[in-house]
Order: C-alpha cells, then sequence, then structure tokens
C-alpha cells in the first residue's frame, strides 16, 4: 500500500553541518495494520514517519502510495498505474494527500491553541468545504467516540493530557483518513493513558484503518495489538520482527 | 460554487476565532491603526470643508475689487476714481466699500469695521459680531471705546449683534455708520477703503479689468475667481503642511504594523505549521491572514472615518481648530458644514489598508510555504 524504494533523506547538504537522517530504506507497508518505528532518539523514525506522511520529500529514493488510500475524487488517483509515485510531485499535491490519505498525531499534539476543542477538531475539514452543518456532525460524533462531548466547549489549554491526546486523535480522524500516522504518541502520557491510547488505536484498526507509529516506548511496540515493529538505528532499517 | 463559499465561510470562522483569542495585540492594532486614520481623517475633513466654506463665502463676494496701490502697499482710493469705472463699457454698477481693522490690545484681536450698504445706522452706533462679544463680555446698550488715530477714545453704543448664521465672516466684524467711520480711522470725506465693480457680462471680466489698469495705474483689480484661487491655496498650503506631518505618523504606523502584524510570533508559525500538516494548502493559510488583515484593517479605517467625521462636523474640529484655523483670536464660534471629498477618502484608504494589507500578508506566505515537517520538530 505504502512503498518506499532506497530512500534517502539529508539536511544542511553540502555544510559543514550536513547529516543523513534516513539511509537507503526500502520497506513495505500492509494496510489495515498497525505498524511500529522503534529506535532511539536520532535513530531517523521522525523523518521516516514525515517522508511516509508527505510533509517532507526524500533527497533520493521513491516512494509510491496506492491509489486506493486517495479516494476516487482525487486527480491524482485518475491514472491507470495503481500506484502514485509521490517523490517529485509538487506542493499543492502533496498537501492534498496529506489532507485526504492521512491524519496525524503528534508528539506535541499540536492543538491549536486558544479554541475550543470542537474548532480543533474541525481544522481539517475546513479546505474541503463540505457542508457546515455535515462536518459538524462528523466532529460530535468523534467527540463522542472518544467522550470528549462535554468539553467540546473548552478550550484545549484547559484539557489535561489524555484528553489533549484524545482531541488530537479526534482531529486525525476528522476527513476519515485511511492510514493514522503518530509520532511518540505516548511521549507525555503515563501508563494508563499509553494503554488507552493503544486501546484506541485497536479500535480503529478494527475500523478499517492502517496506523504507523514511531515509538521508543515498550508500552506500545510490545503491545498485542502491535503487527509488525520494524526498527530504526542511523537512518537504517536494523531489523525487524512481527 | 457552493463548495467554495463553505470553504471561505470555514476559513472566515477560523479568522474571528483566531483575532479573538489574540485580543490584546489586535485592539491595540486596532487602536492604533483607528488614531492614525482618524488623524489623517480629520486634517482631510477639516480643510476641505474649510475650503468649500470659504468658497460658498465668496461666492456672494463682489465679482471684482479694485484697490489702489502706493509704493506697491494698499492705500485708500479716492472717490472720483468711481466716475472713470462707471463709464466703461460693460460695467453695471460701481460702489465704494469702507472696512478696515483695528487691533484691541484689551484682548489682542483684530476686530474688522465696516460700513453697511443696506443697513444705514445712526451715529455713535454700532453692531458688534458674536466673537467680540464672547471675548469682550460686553452686549446690547453697553458701550465700546476706540483710539482714533488723534488720540481721542471714541465711544460707539452696541445696538445689535450680527446673527450667529453668518459666523464664519462675521465673528470679528463691527457694523458702523460712514461718518463714525471716517472720524474714527482719520480717512477723508473723498477716500475709501476700495471700490466694488459689477460687470454685465462675466466673459469680460478680464477685458475691464485690464482697462481699468489702463486708465488707472496706480489701481489693482482683483476678479473673485483670484480670491477663490488664494484661499484655495492657503487652506492647501495648511492642509498640505499638516498631511506631510501626518505622512510621517503614517510611516511610523506602517513600522508599528508590519511589526506588530507581521511580524510573526514562533507561536503563529507554529500554528501556520500544524495547519499545513493536516493539508491546508498555502493559499488558505494566505486567505486566513489577508481576512485578518482586512477585517483589523476595515474596522479600524470605518472606526477611524467615523470619528473624525464626529470631530469635525459635530465637535467642531475641537482637537486641532486652533492650529488650523489661523491668525486670528476671534475664532468663530460655528459649525462646519458636512462635507466628505470621496476622492480624499479613497486617498486615505489606500494610504492606510493597502500598506497595512501588504504588510499582513507577506510576512504569512513566507511562513505558509515553509515544509510542514518542521512541525513534526517542534
Amino acid at each position: 500500500m505504502i512503498s518506499l524504494t532506497n530512500v534517502c533523506k539529508g539536511f544542511n547538504l553540502g555544510k559543514l553541518n550536513a547529516f543523513t537522517a534516513v539511509d537507503g530504506v526500502s520497506l513495505s507497508l500492509e494496510g489495515n495494520r498497525i505498524t511500529v518505528l522503534k529506535g532511539p532518539s536520532g535513530s531517523g523514525k521522525t523523518t521516516l514517519l514525515s517522508l511516509i506522511g508527505c510533509m517532507a520529500r526524500p533527497t533520493s529514493g521513491r516512494i509510491t502510495l496506492h491509489k486506493n488510500l486517495l479516494g476516487k475524487n482525487s486527480f491524482l488517483a485518475s491514472g491507470d498505474k495503481p500506484d502514485v509515485e509521490i517523490t517529485s510531485l509538487p506542493e499543492r499535491f502533496l498537501t492534498e494527500i496529506r489532507r485526504l490519505a492521512f491524519g496525524f498525531i503528534f508528539q506535541q499534539f499540536n492543538l491549536v491553541k486558544g479554541i475550543t476543542v470542537i474548532e480543533n477538531v474541525l481544522l481539517p475539514s475546513y479546505p474541503l468545504g463540505k457542508k457546515h452543518a455535515e462536518v459538524r456532525k462528523r466532529a460530535g460524533e468523534l467527540l463522542d467516540t472518544f467522550g470528549l462531548r462535554a468539553r467540546a466547549r473548552a478550550k484545549v489549554e484547559w484539557l489535561s493530557g489524555g484528553e489533549a491526546q484524545r482531541v488530537a486523535i479526534a482531529r486525525a480522524m476528522m476527513n476519515d483518513p485511511p492510514v493514522i500516522i503518530a509520532d511518540e504518541p505516548t511521549a507525555h502520557l503515563d501508563s494508563k493513558l499509553s494503554r488507552e491510547f493503544m486501546d484506541i488505536i485497536a479500535l480503529l484498526k478494527n475500523s478499517g484503518k492502517t496506523t504507523i507509529i514511531a515509538s521508543h516506548d515498550p508500552l506500545v511496540f510490545d503491545a498485542q495489538v502491535v503487527d509488525r515493529v520494524i526498527a530504526v538505528r542511523d537512518g537504517r532499517i536494523d531489523e525487524e520482527g512481527t | 460554487m457552493r463548495s467554495w463559499i463553505e470553504k471561505q465561510r470555514s476559513i472566515l470562522d477560523y479568522t474571528l476565532a483566531s483575532l479573538l483569542r489574540r485580543k490584546g495585540k489586535n485592539f491595540s492594532l486596532l487602536f492604533v491603526y483607528m488614531l492614525v486614520v482618524f488623524i489623517l481623517a480629520s486634517a482631510m475633513f477639516f480643510t476641505s470643508a474649510m475650503k468649500r466654506e470659504a468658497s460658498l463665502i465668496l461666492q456672494g463676494s463682489p465679482e471684482m475689487v479694485v484697490q489702489r496701490l502706493l509704493m506697491g502697499r494698499y492705500d485708500p482710493i479716492p472717490l472720483d476714481y468711481l466716475k472713470t469705472i462707471r463709464n466703461i463699457r460693460g460695467v453695471i454698477s460701481a460702489d465704494a466699500r469702507l472696512w478696515g481693522y483695528y487691533f484691541d490690545p484689551t484682548v489682542g484681536a483684530n476686530y474688522t469695521f465696516m460700513v453697511p450698504h443696506n443697513q444705514p445706522l445712526s451715529l455713535q452706533n454700532i453692531i458688534v459680531g458674536s466673537g467680540i462679544v464672547r471675548s469682550r463680555k460686553v452686549g446690547k446698550g453697553d458701550i465700546m471705546s476706540f483710539r482714533a488715530p488723534d488720540g481721542k477714545v471714541r465711544s460707539f453704543t452696541i445696538t445689535g449683534e450680527i446673527s450667529a448664521s453668518s459666523e464664519l465672516i462675521s465673528a470679528d466684524l463691527i457694523l458702523i455708520s460712514d461718518t463714525d467711520f471716517r472720524n474714527l480711522f482719520g480717512l477723508n470725506g473723498s477716500y475709501a477703503t476700495d471700490l466694488v465693480v459689477a460687470v454685465r457680462n462675466q466673459q469680460e471680466l478680464s477685458t475691464i479689468a485690464r482697462k481699468i489698469t489702463e486708465l488707472l495705474p496706480d489701481t489693482r483689480p482683483i476678479i473673485r475667481a483670484e480670491m477663490v484661487r488664494t484661499y484655495d491655496s492657503v487652506f492647501d498650503w495648511r492642509g498640505g503642511m499638516v498631511i506631510v506631518l501626518l505622512l510621517m505618523a503614517l510611516l511610523a504606523f506602517v513600522i508599528f504594523a508590519s511589526e506588530k502584524a507581521s511580524g510573526l510570533s514562533a507561536e503563529e508559525r507554529r500554528e501556520i505549521g500544524i495547519l499545513k500538516a493536516i493539508g491546508w494548502e498555502t493559499s488558505d493559510v494566505i486567505a486566513v491572514k489577508t481576512y485578518e488583515g482586512a477585517l483589523v484593517s476595515f474596522f479600524s479605517f470605518a472606526g477611524g472615518v467615523l470619528l473624525a467625521y464626529g470631530h469635525i462636523f459635530f465637535s467642531a474640529a475641537l482637537l486641532f481648530a486652533p492650529a488650523l484655523k489661523g491668525w486670528s483670536v476671534l475664532y468663530p464660534n460655528f459649525r462646519i458644514t458636512p462635507f466628505i471629498d470621496p476622492y480624499q477618502v479613497a486617498i486615505l484608504f489606500f494610504l492606510t489598508v493597502v500598506p497595512y494589507t501588504v504588510a499582513t500578508i507577506i510576512p504569512s506566505w513566507r511562513a505558509a510555504i515553509i515544509d510542514p515537517d518542521s512541525v513534526m520538530r517542534s
């Protein structure tokens, strides 16, 4: 569903502080599975996640997505080939892919402060131009799913860590993307909340979502629900297990 | 189309929420912005209203005034010049005027004495303007004394006050009889201050003026159009001077605006990164910033213009009228007729709204084109 072929990502190339964060990674990720990229800090797993999520372009190599991820209405899904090569696409198309195919859960949750829970959840739907009533209904359902209905009008800075993360998950789910990408999702949670997070991920898997998580938390990569663990070190795939 | 409208509505919703959560910054910006527009608009409204007022008054003034010059300076004009002027073809009438200035050291003000044509006054009676009533605290029946050139003090009884409707021209005016005027100023009975001339055909004004100069070489005919032009340039000069000063204020505002509105904080940059990461286009982010700039601009501009309108036309330019109205001590106490020049409002709009909008959009665009990847690393 998502394939990486000999992907490299370097920063500050040609300068004294140049370094390679991802070095020749080849990988194939299947749909409806939970995959964890594990590794220590600085191993390159966040960069790898960025490349998969179309937030950055690789310095070399190819990344392809299956058309199913983009939906029927996307211009990118109109060709004959089953996969879309995203490496060389302009930013505008990468934005469209991010909007249609991926839901992001960031390490710091990255909620927009000063606005309410429901407004944060609604944010990804704004560029789609869907009917207001329709998107509010969807946001309401998501808040119900994650037990946040009572907090809908609360400002996000008033939330506890667990609530903030559930808002981040609801926001990631807003456009009903087929793939959820989570970067160190349990870094700011205690063990109980971390287990709750993994329970939510299990629910998402049951509803047909594909999840890719970058984490060095054993509560994540040792969880029963995880289908595949890929160890990353120094920008390379170190070992792989299922 | 419907999808586009829904999208703009959502973006506008977000913009409003975004503006409201930075209340302190945005209200201080709104306040400074409104203040600059208020000052600029006040100066513009005031000068254009004064110009209009002056031109309306001059419309009632004579078509041509003839003065006598001696050594390049004004001098009383002999009454026998009237006959020469009346004999010029095209002249309907020529009449003498008696008027002059008197400096009153008590209040440090100049009065304008004038002998009315259509309102003969009895001896030792005067009618005074409301500015004099206010400054000298006098009224009907009171006596006012003035020192004549021979050193004698001449006293007059106030028999009336000139109506307030004509205050702009009458605040410092004193109407007096012909004889009293000549006695007070020591003016010989065969001289007048100047002559007013009426002509049959307006097209011939300059020809008649030329003939007067040829027949009476020591005179200077002044046509009404020239007076209107002079008034215009006087008020333009005053308005212009103020506007040059205000342009500096505007420049300071532009610096303030680019610093406050556009110098995006780390928090704002982070937000833009988040929006990009979750699928917002660069154009969507710019739309938010454009709406933000437009809303702040609109409310500041509208508020500033409305406040200026109230300031000039309802409070009679309370704040800076003393600096702009002129050298007189007897300021007319009148309300300027509301008058707005759309061209000036448009200029003001482009001087304020355009720089602010540009100052808002460009840095936002620069922030919006950064890789959303940076959010992953924050």
